[in-house]
């Protein structure tokens, strides 16, 4: 069923396209630490593909290659078709590529509002003297940007905490916000570093919900890493498992749990 | 009573978004313009203008210029002075070189000059940030004064090397030289302040404000929203120091005449303007305004009680000043970081709510 290039159907019938990012043998090293160490993987149109793995595995390194927060000294970055040369993190956004933070990133000073409309940056275009005199094109383009935050807020159910600072709001309302700010920008990638991290399960439940409404309503295409393995093997059409920097395992949730490797990583190994 | 916004349902974005969103304070806003410009230029004397009112309003362009920077972008800047030195300058040989040209256009092209000069100078901010910043803006204020003194091109080669403003009018009326008139003078100034205002208010409000708060509250999280750090820095160097840029020509050219660069646009002059949008607020053009009445007014009602009423000499009146300006700095930075706006949002809270507490 992987095997085909055109895509494949998933278990509960969602249809997956081709491929959208391909990381072809990676290779990250932090002077002598090999933080990832020669992997590939693809991700698919429409799907979500989770990244797992125990602590030190280099999940959080491989989403900040794909965010292009680190450049990788060996393999190439091929995103929707072609070979993405080594470019600072906002070109990266600007391709369509979306992001929150295991340590949420908000900026606190400003409000949810403010927040979410700020990740529609790169959809803005007027120059600096048409926001000067603000009437006519910069109105207009500041009315589209806030139809499309309130379309979020809504989805998200943000709505009454529109105008509050982001400072004087609960954790996990805080994670919902940080998405809302991803989810703005209509990015053709969205990731998710850890978005159930110190949560309790309802904000799990919360969350994946949500998750799974983005890729249903959006046909968002996301790459997600989570601790959680209910969570990841509830949401996940494919999984990639690493350990210490190596991928062990890439398939579906079913195929990764039989994985004789996976179970060695989680459950450790006897050594006689 | 009339602090109400009950009822006052916000039907569109556009509605939503404006600047003053409850109806008494947009009417309020537009009596204090109508009171501006249709009565105080009537009635506004010698005294009044040159104490309280231009520098008022100058300092106020400068603070908003600054806040743009500090308050909206985070880049902490101690060279003001310099720049508003720059603006003078390129005020004074463009009106001298120029004679014909409208010293309008004079004005708004010295913030042009004073813009591209902040840029040069921000460019380190993309490298080196808070403290160190700081140090290397002071660098500029110091390099700026030390290049206007030492260049005699700058002064026109004048033997006392001062720069003073020649004669220019507007309309037909003298707003510099020394036959001006008070009211000319202010209405001169009150509109490059209210125009500084409302483009400081669009640019904040919208798209490239929030790219500056995104910078200001978490640059990497910026960076990976797609904001490009050093395009976000660099507008607010070159916006800010547009505004400061105006703000030096109009101190020069309309309300001191005749400059001596180390005594006007001094380090102390980057102070003032820093203290006035501290106590003011950070991150509000209302606080620029309020932070430079609360600098431009505390030493002339110091006079009024302590000389006049109370009869103490001048000299301690004028170490009481710097005392409490001090402390005030202080007691603001401990309790209260985001000034007189944040105290001012706070009452206007109450004010919706009274009589009741919540």
């Amino acid at each position: 069923m992987l095997d085909d290039s055109e895509g494949y159907v998933t278990t509960d019938g969602r249809k997956i396209g081709g491929v959208v990012m391909e990381m072809k043998n990676i290779t990250l090293r932090f002077g002598g630490v090999v933080a990832i160490k020669d992997i590939s993987f693809d991700i698919r149109e429409g799907e979500i593909r989770a990244i797992i793995g125990p602590n030190g595995a280099g999940k959080s390194s491989m989403l900040n290659v794909i965010s292009g927060f680190y450049v990788p000294q060996e393999g190439e970055v091929w995103f929707r078709g072609a070979k993405r040369p080594p470019m600072k993190p906002y070109e990266v956004a600007r391709q369509g590529i979306a992001r929150t933070f295991q340590n949420i990133a908000l900026f606190e000073g400003m409000t949810v509002l403010d927040n979410v409309m700020t990740g529609r940056l790169t959809q803005m275009s007027q120059n600096i003297f048409t926001q000067a005199l603000w009437k006519g094109k910069a109105e207009k383009e500041e009315v589209e940007n806030r139809e499309m935050a309130e379309k979020i807020i809504d989805f998200l159910e943000i709505q009454r905490i529109r105008k509050t600072p982001v400072s004087r709001l609960p954790y996990g309302l805080k994670k919902r916000v940080e998405l809302a700010r991803a989810l703005v920008a209509e990015p053709k990638l969205l990731l998710l570093d850890e978005p159930m991290a110190g949560m309790n399960v309802e904000e799990k439940e919360d969350m994946s919900r949500f998750i799974l409404d983005v890729n249903d309503e959006f046909g968002t295409t996301i790459a997600l890493i989570e601790h959680d393995m209910g969570v990841v093997m509830d949401l996940s059409d494919r999984v990639v498992v690493m350990d210490y920097g190596k991928k062990i395992g890439d398939g579906t949730p079913d195929e990764v749990r039989r994985n004789q490797d996976v179970i060695d990583a989680y459950l450790g190994v006897a050594h006689d | 009573m009339f602090y109400r916004e009950a009822g006052d349902f916000k039907t569109s974005y556009i509605d939503d978004g404006q600047t003053f969103p409850i109806r008494f304070d947009r009417y309020r806003f537009y009596a204090v313009l109508a009171v501006a410009f249709l009565v105080v230029p009537f009635i506004v004397g010698d005294y009044t203008a040159n104490a309280i009112l231009l520098p008022f309003l100058i300092y106020a362009i400068a603070a908003i210029g600054l806040n743009i920077l500090t308050g909206y972008c985070g880049q902490v800047s101690l060279g003001t002075g310099g720049f508003m030195a720059v603006g003078a300058y390129a005020c004074y040989k463009l009106m001298t070189a120029f004679p014909e040209v409208s010293i309008f256009i004079h004005v708004i092209l010295s913030g042009g000059v004073t813009a591209a000069v902040g840029v040069l100078f921000g460019l380190p901010s993309l490298r080196i940030k808070g403290f160190y910043l700081a140090v290397a803006t002071l660098a500029a204020q110091f390099f700026l004064v030390w290049l206007f003194n030492r260049v005699p091109w700058f002064y026109n080669y004048s033997a006392s090397g001062q720069i003073s403003a020649p004669e220019r009018e507007v309309f037909g009326v003298a707003v510099t030289g020394p036959h001006t008139e008070a009211w000319a003078t202010y209405l001169f100034c009150l509109v490059f302040c209210l125009g500084t205002g409302l483009v400081a208010r669009n640019l904040t409000r919208g798209t490239l404000g929030r790219s500056w708060m995104a910078i200001r509250d978490m640059d990497i999280a910026a960076e990976i929203i797609g904001v490009n750090p050093l395009r976000a820095k660099l507008t607010a160097f070159a916006v800010s120091s547009f505004f400061v840029g105006i703000a030096g020509a109009l101190f020069f050219a309309v309300y001191l005449g005749a400059v001596e660069v180390g005594e006007v646009f001094g380090i102390q002059k980057s102070f003032l303007v820093l203290f006035m949008i501290i106590i003011g607020g950070l991150g509000s053009i209302f606080g620029s305004f309020a932070g430079a009445a609360f600098l431009v007014l505390l030493p002339v009602i110091l006079k009024l009680v302590g000389v006049n009423l109370l009869g103490f000499p001048t000299d301690i009146v004028a170490h009481f000043q710097l005392i409490i300006v001090g402390s005030l700095i202080i007691l603001f930075l401990v309790l209260e970081p985001h000034g007189i706006a944040r105290l001012w949002n706070v009452t206007r809270e109450k004010l919706r709510l009274w009589p009741f507490p919540h």
